[in-house]
């Protein structure tokens, strides 16, 4: 990566503008972006109630993933969801036992989702359109008390 | 989605949609319905304390006890109930579960500022669940550690002095255990389980201030509030009955929210018939240990010598001993004295525990 004022080059030559010059190092080595001509957005992710074993043992963790995605139906571009983060984490992020986060498209229950400190219900679950600097956490709740 | 006003206070912007009710509120709300709710659970009625009261908070240092410490002492002050606030930890041995946990309740102690006190398993029964478990296996062990925690918190509690126990039991686990009991055929355990206080002569009150309080509610309150807390799934509970009900109560609770109270409601509402009433056994005391049994041997002292003869399988079914006597060499758990002298250094506990001591005979 390089960077030069607020603009960052990623590995494979796609360049954005970021707000803030200093852009902190992800704390796990993000995938390779998509396919060329697409945006990345950045994702913070937090775990509580444990989760964390399931993420390599880290509690937060730094991605990026596509600003756009193709919409299952016609293939048109429409902006990254929630649906796609949780299978994005699924193959790249889950370190172990996918049944104890994931339960078909969504997330087990028992699993607590905030976005930006807000109930992910009152976003629209699954189909809330993620955008850069969101922060998301996830808390289980499957543990004594 | 844009973002919501909330619907109590209409001005600040609505954080968490409430399980039980479906409303969409503010963080501060959110605060305001959770504390009150508890409020009103324990001022329904008569009320659950009685000004002056001693009350021991059954902390292990997760989630439920840790907001229950908090939102009691918050509570206690706000509405001036009067209580006399403690905290009691139970160590039932296990490692890398317990041991850090019970860090967790010692902050919670300074954060508090409430008088802490630990029991272990070992100090009073001469067994960790690390133990147990190796001899009994992982099917049956919860049975062991529950039976032994109700007599260790109850012990914990006569030496503190305290007349009220509370425990941080929210409506998930109450609505798992009336499911329990049903799938199991429980009746008498059915009978008792959805009481807000309960007590048998000679026990001490036992009180769950958060049985009407949704578990994701307890997570979100304790989130938002920066509670520092412990959580880890107790190493041996995959295995446990319970996790089939827990499963289950998870995806009506995804379905339909309102599940786990109605079945809290279900619970309330059976009655036993006449017949079957009769036919259930009445309250005496251990024969061996003066703790509150339905037969001549207490749950506890059954499973002991289980143990110490090795028999673990055989004490789990309903037939008993006769001797009030143990079997030579075996260890016993000292006389329960329900209102101890706290004044001196616990005399009833530790002169039981030498007794016992000098009972075996290492040949």
């Amino acid at each position: 990566m390089t960077r030069s004022d607020d603009i960052i080059i990623t590995s494979n030559g796609l360049g954005y503008i970021t707000n803030s010059a200093s852009h902190p190092e992800s704390l796990v080595k993000p995938p390779m972006a998509p396919t060329a001509g697409e945006d990345t957005i950045e994702i913070k992710i937090e775990f509580g109630g444990g989760l964390h074993l399931l993420f390599s043992s880290q509690p937060t963790h730094k991605i990026n993933i596509p600003r756009n995605i193709p919409n299952s139906e016609d293939g048109q571009p429409q902006p990254v969801n929630m649906r796609y983060l949780v299978k994005w984490m699924k193959s790249n992020l889950l370190s172990e036992r996918e049944e104890m986060f994931g339960d078909g498209d969504g997330v087990r229950p028992g699993i607590l989702v905030l976005i930006n400190d807000a109930d992910w219900e009152l976003e629209g679950e699954l189909e809330y359109e993620l955008r850069d600097r969101d922060e998301v956490v996830f808390i289980s709740t499957l543990h004594g008390g | 989605m844009p973002p919501t006003p909330c619907s109590l206070c209409h001005i600040a912007r609505a954080l968490v949609k409430r399980p039980k009710t479906g409303q969409q509120v503010c963080k501060d709300c959110f605060f305001e319905v959770f504390e009150t709710e508890v409020h009103n659970t324990i001022t329904e009625g008569k009320g659950i304390f009685e000004r002056g009261e001693k009350v021991a908070i059954g902390a292990s240092g997760g989630k439920d006890s840790t907001v229950l410490a908090h939102v009691l002492s918050v509570l206690n002050k706000r509405y001036d109930y009067g209580l006399d606030l403690f905290l009691l930890s139970i160590d039932e041995g296990i490692t890398g579960y317990r041991d850090d946990s019970l860090e967790t309740v010692k902050q919670n102690q300074i954060e508090y500022g409430l008088p802490l006190k630990i029991l272990s398993y070992n100090e009073l029964y001469g067994w960790t669940m690390d133990k147990i478990v190796e001899q009994v296996g992982r099917r049956n062990n919860c049975t062991f550690c529950g039976v032994f925690r109700r007599q260790a918190l109850d012990r914990g509690a006569a030496q503190l002095g305290v007349d009220h126990i509370v425990t941080g039991h929210n409506a998930d686990d109450i609505a798992e255990t009336v499911l329990m009991n049903i799938m199991r055929g429980d009746i008498a355990r059915l009978g008792r389980c959805t009481a807000v206080t309960t007590q048998s002569e000679d026990t001490i009150k036992r009180s769950k201030p958060f049985k009407y309080a949704y578990e994701k509610e307890i997570v979100m309150y304790a989130y938002f509030k920066k509670l520092t807390y412990f959580s880890t799934e107790c190493i041996y509970s995959p295995d446990a009955y319970r996790g089939h009900a827990r499963v289950f109560l998870k995806d009506l609770e995804a379905i339909r929210p309102s599940a786990i109270v109605d079945i809290i409601h279900s619970g309330e509402s059976f009655q036993l018939e006449q017949s079957v009433q009769k036919g259930m056994k009445a309250m005496q005391t251990c024969l061996r240990c003066g703790y509150i049994s339905s037969n001549d041997l207490c749950k506890a002292c059954a499973l002991l010598e289980g143990l110490e003869a090795g028999l673990d399988r055989s004490a789990l079914r309903q037939t008993q001993a006769n001797s009030s006597t143990a079997p030579e060499g075996h260890r016993t758990i000292p006389m329960f004295e329900r209102y101890s002298n706290i004044g001196v250094s616990q005399p009833s506990a530790t002169e039981g525990i030498e007794k016992a001591v000098q009972a075996i005979e290492i040949k």
